[in-house]
């Protein structure tokens, strides 16, 4: 419980409108898109200048407050699932951004700008802000820097962590602290920008991004691959990099995931087909045309039975909508949809594939597979029902078995949507004792009382 | 009073379609109200979740949770983007018949909806009342737009510029038809609805002339009911049922072949709302339910889909008026109705349709809502009239006079000197009689 006179307290630095106390207010900040079970924080607040936000930082941890930060809450690994007792703190009231400059290449931005609308922004003034993560229609900038977020473009554009040039953040003492510049050079002092980036709320609450922007591509072009086989596409995949060509997409859908679109959207895809691969290539206009009639040469080397060119916009729209369509088609199969992150080096896609369809076939499961083959980074979809008890424990034993293999294929537990909660418990399992002492160690020095997002990524320090 | 394991008992029933949602988070990029407030417990993802966890007695608050569930537009954005498809109204009616039951009505609310909407001749009979005295209350506010704003009673009205009552309703007008069908070979039922017949008899006009331009022979049966929507959304099924029973007496079946009403509240709250909140009738008053509401159709959607009603393939004069459209959510988002009304402005010569920025955002209006949570719904409001402003149309078209009462008020505060018609106004005004 926290006190009344605590609540005041708050309500001094944000005003009352910015502390919801109610508890029913509360229970709304008890989850995100994680499936775990929801828990109601203590209190609630909104800062909405910087100067409130770092007064919060210090209130919560003098009185020893877990404090969890909370942008549009969709990370799907439980890091906005806060303490009972703890405080949760968001960032929609800090969602201006600061400039776009279009001669330095940057922008400087509060953690609380939705991603969509920030790249709309860009875009407007003739820039490009890459990372797009599948949830960038409400998703904010903060909680894409503090998950380091991908999305479809990683392959040839990066991912979050390559458009942080610097960062303003608050230290568990709510004390300021700055990295990084508007510079693309800058080496003065630790890289603490890098450590912040995936951190999940644990080290620091970040109220300011200086973020990269590049120049829009001019030209676009997208294709689809159908093939009869899985490793036709991810050999595809392997040569047309090893063609030296870097697509900006390059999205792999299994059969199972292929014939729920289809049923969902009835765009004319071949339900016979074991994988599509949804191609685009992007630059200038000229060598977007030659690669593409690379990458269609490459295809059908390697037996795409069919490939559709994308001759005009809407065209193009039709070949992302069966993309964009994936996890709706899925999801709507099954009351709960377990969207897992596993990822393994590009060249054991076929492997992957093959073992997670292995893994769903022993445990009696529905698995749909689709993701960013380019990166190797898949999403095993898994369909289920939560009430279900004994289907339950069955999908918590594939989800282990689909790290081991993973982990055996030389991959890693997340791709990109983070550790939270939900994948604590297997750090030890990727890295070694020592790498998580050694996580705590920095834990434990830059936040003694364990106040910011206690529990995330390392457990309990 | 029932206890709170009765009361998760029937909120339990619910789950099965509560535990769809997936808490993706996905309906805050569409829900009005959240692009309002930006609070979690406003958007269809935190009701949900308030439901879920009275139903799993996670917490003990079920005033708390109902007060919440009512700040809602029931506008169905959410469910409209929702990449799980959850049934995000029918569990909002649901749960909301559920918490009124615990909670039993407001006292006032009790008497305006049991004695008035539950009894339309009451009902008429008081807003005739109302039309012959408004005057006295109101004084003009913006002539344009012919709206007024309260003089006295400021408690009640605040501050809307509030479009007034006919002087005469529609059904004081015309009582009655009961036409043969001609060269279409349709007949079609008309619900006029309550917002037309008293507020906008002039859209009633405007169908009927519509109607038997093309050849459809109309019936309207006197002494119509209102469709609702007003009880069912505050949890009164008792007075819900008793309009729909009502309405099913007015409009046998066997006497046309489609229902048309040229409100899109009516039409969805016909078609999605009545076979929901009738399950666990019998299945004789449930067919009936079903075999009315399976009649029901959109005005726009009935010319176009039905008659065949096409844009004129000349294209508008530069000097033809420029018009805007604004989507009423109960069309485009609970129907998939939005290139009808667009198609009948193309076929209508006299005008040039100009879109405006996101012409599906929702107007802010909500019916009850707005009586609740003017403030809100004012500033949803106003985000729409810029984007009408923006447009820079000197007339708004929409195809719903809920819609239309929340635009007026909003022009006419911001002192546009826009008008708002009805989309099937203008296309009347374009035929040859
Ligand atoms: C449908 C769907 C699709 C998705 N697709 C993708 C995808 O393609 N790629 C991908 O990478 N992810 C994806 N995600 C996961 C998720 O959207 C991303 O992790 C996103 O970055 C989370 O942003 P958010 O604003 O919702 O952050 P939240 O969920 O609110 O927070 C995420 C973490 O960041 C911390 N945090 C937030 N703001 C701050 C701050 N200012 N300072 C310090 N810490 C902070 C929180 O404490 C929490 O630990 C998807 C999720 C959904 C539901
Ligand atoms: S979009 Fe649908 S599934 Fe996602 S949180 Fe909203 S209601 Fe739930
Ligand atoms: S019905 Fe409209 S107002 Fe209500 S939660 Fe859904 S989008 Fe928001």
């Amino acid at each position: 419980m926290i006190s009344k006179a605590l609540i005041q307290e708050f309500q001094k630095v944000v005003g009352s409108d910015g502390v919801f106390a109610d508890e029913a207010d509360r229970a709304a900040y008890s989850y995100d898109a994680a499936v775990l079970e929801p828990v109601v924080p203590g209190l609630v607040v909104r800062p909405t200048t910087a100067e409130m936000l770092s007064r919060v930082v210090r209130l919560c941890n003098e009185n020893r407050l877990p404090l969890t930060v909370r942008g549009a809450g969709t990370n799907l690994s439980g890091g906005t699932v806060p303490r009972p007792d703890g405080v949760v703190v968001l960032t929609n009231g800090l969602n201006r951004i600061l400039e776009i400059n279009t001669e330095d290449l940057y922008a400087v931005v509060e953690p609380g700008v939705i991603t969509a609308k920030f790249a709309a922004a860009v875009e407007a003034r003739g820039l490009f802000y890459p990372p797009d993560p599948g949830s960038q229609a409400v998703s904010t900038l903060g909680g894409n820097v503090a998950e380091n977020a991908g999305g479809l473009r990683g392959l040839k554009y990066g991912v979050t962590r390559d458009y942080v040039m610097g960062l303003e953040f608050f230290d568990a003492e709510g004390n300021l602290v700055k990295t990084g510049a508007r510079t693309v050079k800058c080496v003065t002092g630790y890289n603490l920008a890098a450590l912040l980036v995936g951190s999940e709320g644990t080290l620091g609450v970040i109220h300011k991004i200086i973020l990269k922007l590049i120049p829009a591509p001019q030209h676009r072009k997208s294709m689809v691959a159908v093939f009869d086989r899985v490793s036709g596409a991810s050999e595809t995949v392997a040569a047309i990099i090893a063609n030296r060509i870097v697509p900006a997409t390059l999205e792999f859908l299994d059969n199972f995931t292929i014939r729920a679109v289809e049923a969902y959207s009835k765009a004319g895809l071949p339900v016979e087909a074991a994988a599509l691969l949804l191609i685009e290539v992007d630059g200038h206009p000229g060598q977007v045309e030659e690669e593409a009639a690379k990458v269609e040469a490459i295809c059908r080397e390697r037996g795409a039975s069919s490939i559709q060119v994308a001759r005009t916009a809407q065209e193009r729209d039709k070949v992302w909508e069966a993309r964009r369509a994936a996890l709706s088609a899925l999801a709507k199969l099954k009351p709960t949809v377990v969207l897992e992150d596993a990822t393994v080096p590009r060249s054991r896609i076929p492997d992957m594939v093959a073992a997670v369809e292995e893994i769903a076939r022993r445990h009696h499961l529905t698995i749909g597979t689709f993701g960013h083959a380019g990166d190797g980074n898949l999403h095993p979809t898994i369909l289920t029902d939560r009430r279900d008890e004994k289907e339950w424990q069955r999908v918590e034993r594939a989800i282990d078995e689909i790290f081991d293999r993973a982990l055996a294929m030389g991959g890693t537990l997340s791709g990109e949507h983070g550790i939270g909660l939900a994948k604590a418990s297997f750090m030890e399992r990727e890295t070694t004792r020592a790498t998580l002492d050694y996580a705590r160690r920095i834990k434990r020095a830059l936040d003694p009382n364990n106040i910011l997002n206690p529990g995330k990524i390392i457990g309990d320090a | 009073m029932a206890t709170i394991q009765e009361l998760a008992r029937l909120v339990r029933e619910l789950e099965d379609q509560l535990v769809v949602c997936m808490r993706c988070g996905m309906c805050q990029a569409v829900c009005p109200l959240y692009g309002e407030t930006g609070r979690e417990a406003d958007v269809a993802r935190g009701k949900l979740a308030l439901l879920e966890g009275l139903s799993r007695e996670m917490f003990r608050d079920p005033a708390g949770v109902s007060e919440r569930l009512h700040r809602c537009l029931l506008c169905g954005s959410c469910a409209a983007n929702c990449p799980s498809g959850v049934k995000v109204l029918d569990i909002f009616l649901k749960a909301r018949a559920i918490l009124a039951g615990y909670q039993g009505l407001s006292p006032v609310k009790k008497a305006v909806l049991r004695g008035m909407l539950g009894n339309p001749e009451i009902f008429d009979r008081v807003m005739e009342w109302g039309a012959r005295f408004q005057k006295i209350f109101t004084r003009p506010a913006n002539e344009t737009l012919g709206t007024s704003c309260a003089r006295f009673g400021a408690s009640l009205l605040g501050n809307r510029h509030i479009k007034p009552l006919a002087p005469k309703p529609f059904h004081a007008e015309l009582p009655s038809l009961d036409e043969a069908p001609g060269a279409s070979g349709v007949k079609a039922a008309f619900f006029v609805g309550c917002l037309i017949d008293k507020i906008f008899p002039s859209v009633a006009r405007a169908s009927l002339k519509v109607l038997r331009h093309h050849g459809v022979g109309v019936y309207l049966p006197d002494n119509q009911a209102c469709c609702g929507i007003p009880a069912a959304s505050s949890g009164d099924l008792e007075t819900f049922k008793k309009l729909v029973r009502h309405n099913l007496e007015r409009f046998p079946v066997d006497r046309f072949d489609v229902l048309i009403t040229s409100c899109a509240t009516c039409t969805a709250t016909i078609r999605k709302v009545w076979p929901v909140l009738f399950q666990e009738e019998g299945p004789e008053v449930l067919e009936r339910v079903q075999a009315l509401s399976e009649k029901a159709m959109d005005i726009h959607a009935f010319l176009v889909g039905r008659l065949g009603v096409a844009p004129d393939p000349v294209p508008p004069e530069k000097d033809a008026l420029a018009v805007t459209y604004h989507d009423p959510c109960h069309l485009r988002k609970s129907l998939g109705v939005f290139a009808e009304p667009r198609r009948l402005l193309q076929a209508s010569p006299s005008v040039r349709l100009v879109e405006m920025a996101q012409p599906d955002w929702c107007c802010g209006l909500g019916g009850s809502f707005s009586l609740e949570h003017y403030d809100l719904s004012a500033g949803i409001g106003r985000r729409k009239r810029d984007q009408v402003a923006a447009a820079g149309c000197r007339v708004v078209t929409t195809g719903c006079p809920a819609c239309m009462i929340q635009l007026h008020d909003q022009l006419s505060q911001a002192g546009d000197t826009v008008t708002v018609r009805h989309a099937i106004e203008i296309y009347a005004e374009n035929l040859n009689s």
